[in-house]
């Protein structure tokens, strides 16, 4: 690929992330789950958690839906970021430390398709343990979370 | 005896008149390929806007010196140049508003929430842009009257087969359709629609904001009782769409906004309304846009509003096969003579926004998403599609870059 701009936002491991996703699937009967859109361009996610035996610890995590290779990667390495740490953890699990695995630069269009897992994910923890809602959603509780 | 030539313009000369094409995008001719969102402006255009600011600017209809004069017989010659776009009956039918969608929420609460009843159908189809879907479904349900969706063949174009079925369901109130789909450019049988909606005593409610900039309208020979246009889209300004009514409906019609401009007199406790086209011009109207889409109007009409669509309709069948070149394609929508200059599609295995974002690096402007219409995209199956949409300045280079770029995005994803 001649192209910098290709080379740096299509880089191979976002391309091999979004081919082979890690943690596709559904959990049946999970512990916690929520599912998310982008209305900006319809990309879809259901994100599903496992907890262990102590209840917090985040033993399994998968993810279903349809989305372009940014929101597909992100969601795809956030399940092997957010495995075996704490609902409180991934709470406040800051979005940079997302974005550095990512670790190309995005527009803000691409940021939302980045961060669409994240959200989804926190907000089902929200769910089922009452952990914060993901900044841009707090304060908004009292709206139904699908 | 003078043969007629048809219509022809030269997309490569008109190009000159807009200033944006001056520029590379990373490096790179632009090729903007989203008229169907917006439209390019010409120079004519902003420099009319210009002139209006520099020399006839004030606030219009109640000053009594000069300026705002000069302002007001601006905003009033723009509504009568828009009067004859549509080839309305009155200038006083023309309402100048913020976009298609003002527009058609104005019908759909001025109109739809005092006369919509339990019972009552509100008809619209799968092609709608959500503008003219969600006001009806929203106002629908507040009056306990039911939305029904005319749904699409395979080819893209709509299935009236149901229209008798349909009549017997419900007292049919409102028939609510595009004249052409922004997303497929399916181009609609409006005429067949109206014959049935007037059978059924409803309104016809037509929006234009896709037909407007591409095609000659004329409201009396359509028989539509509403119609909606946005000035951005046809080489006007952001911020300035126009309603048009029939004036026996519109002086029935309560009115959507209220405040300054539309009144008849205030009394502490009573207010009249103004006349047409003021009650329904709430407040310091889009002046300087309204202008605007005067000039827009001029240039459209000095290019031709014929020769446009021939022009869209050569680009159309020049896309569809091209684009019919690239492995993996899916194109949607029906044929090129059945279509404005809009082609949706989607490339197998790569999601929109990744197509649309390749393509930018390679200078191509598409647009990438569900193009406000959720309905639709339920409908094809796919969350998304890739749009590229043409106007007068569209150059058949411009395509040709388009599936070179595509080419490029099927390596990234090989």
């Amino acid at each position: 690929m001649s192209d910098p701009g290709l080379e740096s936002l299509y880089r191979e491991v976002i391309l091999d992330h979004y081919k082979n996703p890690r943690g596709h699937g559904v959990i049946e009967a999970a512990d916690a789950e929520a599912e998310g859109q982008n209305p900006l361009c319809g990309d879809e996610v259901s994100i599903y958690v496992a907890f262990g035996e102590d209840g917090e610890t985040i033993e399994d995590v998968k993810f279903s839906g349809r989305g372009c290779a940014i929101s597909q990667a992100a969601t795809s390495m956030l399940m092997e970021m957010s495995k075996g740490r704490t609902a409180a953890e991934v709470a406040t699990l800051d979005k940079d430390e997302l974005l550095a695995e990512i670790g190309v630069p995005l527009t803000p269009v691409r940021l939302k398709c980045a961060m669409l897992g994240l959200t989804t994910l926190k907000v089902a923890l929200h769910k089922a343990k009452g952990t914060p809602l993901p900044e841009g959603l707090a304060g908004f509780d009292d709206l139904e979370l699908s | 005896m003078a043969v007629k030539t048809p219509a022809k313009l030269d997309a490569r000369a008109l190009r000159a008149d807009f200033p944006i094409f001056e520029q590379e995008i990373h490096g790179k001719p632009l090729a903007f390929l989203d008229s169907a969102a917006s439209s390019q402006k010409p120079r004519q255009m902003l420099e009319a806007m210009n002139r209006f600011y520099e020399t006839s600017y004030a606030n219009v209809h109640r000053g009594v010196y000069e300026l705002a004069e000069r302002a007001t017989e601006g905003l009033e010659h723009a509504r009568e140049r828009t009067r004859a776009f549509l080839n309305a009956p009155s200038a006083r039918e023309v309402i100048f508003v913020r976009n298609a969608t003002e527009a058609l929420n104005l019908v759909a609460y001025a109109w739809g929430l005092w006369n919509l009843e339990p019972g009552d159908l509100v008809v619209v189809t799968e092609l709608e842009h959500h503008s003219n879907f969600v006001p009806w479904q929203f106002i629908a349900g507040k009056r306990g009257a039911e939305l029904r969706m005319l749904q699409l063949d395979d080819h893209g174009e709509l299935d009236l087969s149901g229209l008798d079925a349909l009549a017997s369901e419900g007292n049919v109130k409102v028939v609510a359709t595009n004249l052409v789909s922004n997303s497929l450019g399916t181009i609609n049988p409006v005429d067949r629609l109206v014959a049935w909606a007037h059978e059924q005593g409803a309104i016809f409610v037509c929006d234009a904001a896709q037909a407007a900039p591409h095609m000659k309208l004329d409201v009396q020979a359509l028989g539509v009782d509403f119609l909606a246009i946005s000035g951005h889209k046809m080489c006007g300004p952001s911020g300035v769409g126009a309603l048009w009514g029939k004036t026996e409906l519109l002086q029935r019609m309560e009115p959507f906004l209220t405040g300054g401009h539309m009144i008849n007199s205030v009394r502490p406790d009573r207010t009249t309304w103004g006349e047409l086209p003021h009650k329904f011009e709430a407040g310091t109207a889009p002046m300087a846009e309204a202008v605007g889409l005067g000039a827009a109007i001029d240039y459209l009409e000095e290019v031709g509003l014929d020769a446009i669509e021939a022009h869209e309709h050569e680009l159309a069948a020049h896309a569809l096969g091209r684009l019919a070149e690239v492995p993996g394609i899916t194109l949607y929508g029906p044929p090129a003579d059945k279509r404005a200059g809009i082609v949706s599609f989607n490339l197998e295995g790569v999601h929109p926004h990744d197509v649309a974002q390749i393509l930018d690096l390679q200078g191509v402007a598409i647009r990438a998403g569900h193009h406000c219409c959720q309905p639709l995209m339920q409908k094809l199956g796919v969350a998304a599609t890739n749009r590229a949409s043409f106007y007068l300045y569209t150059i058949p280079e411009e395509i040709d870059q388009l599936v070179d770029g595509l080419f490029a995005v099927r390596k990234v994803f090989a």
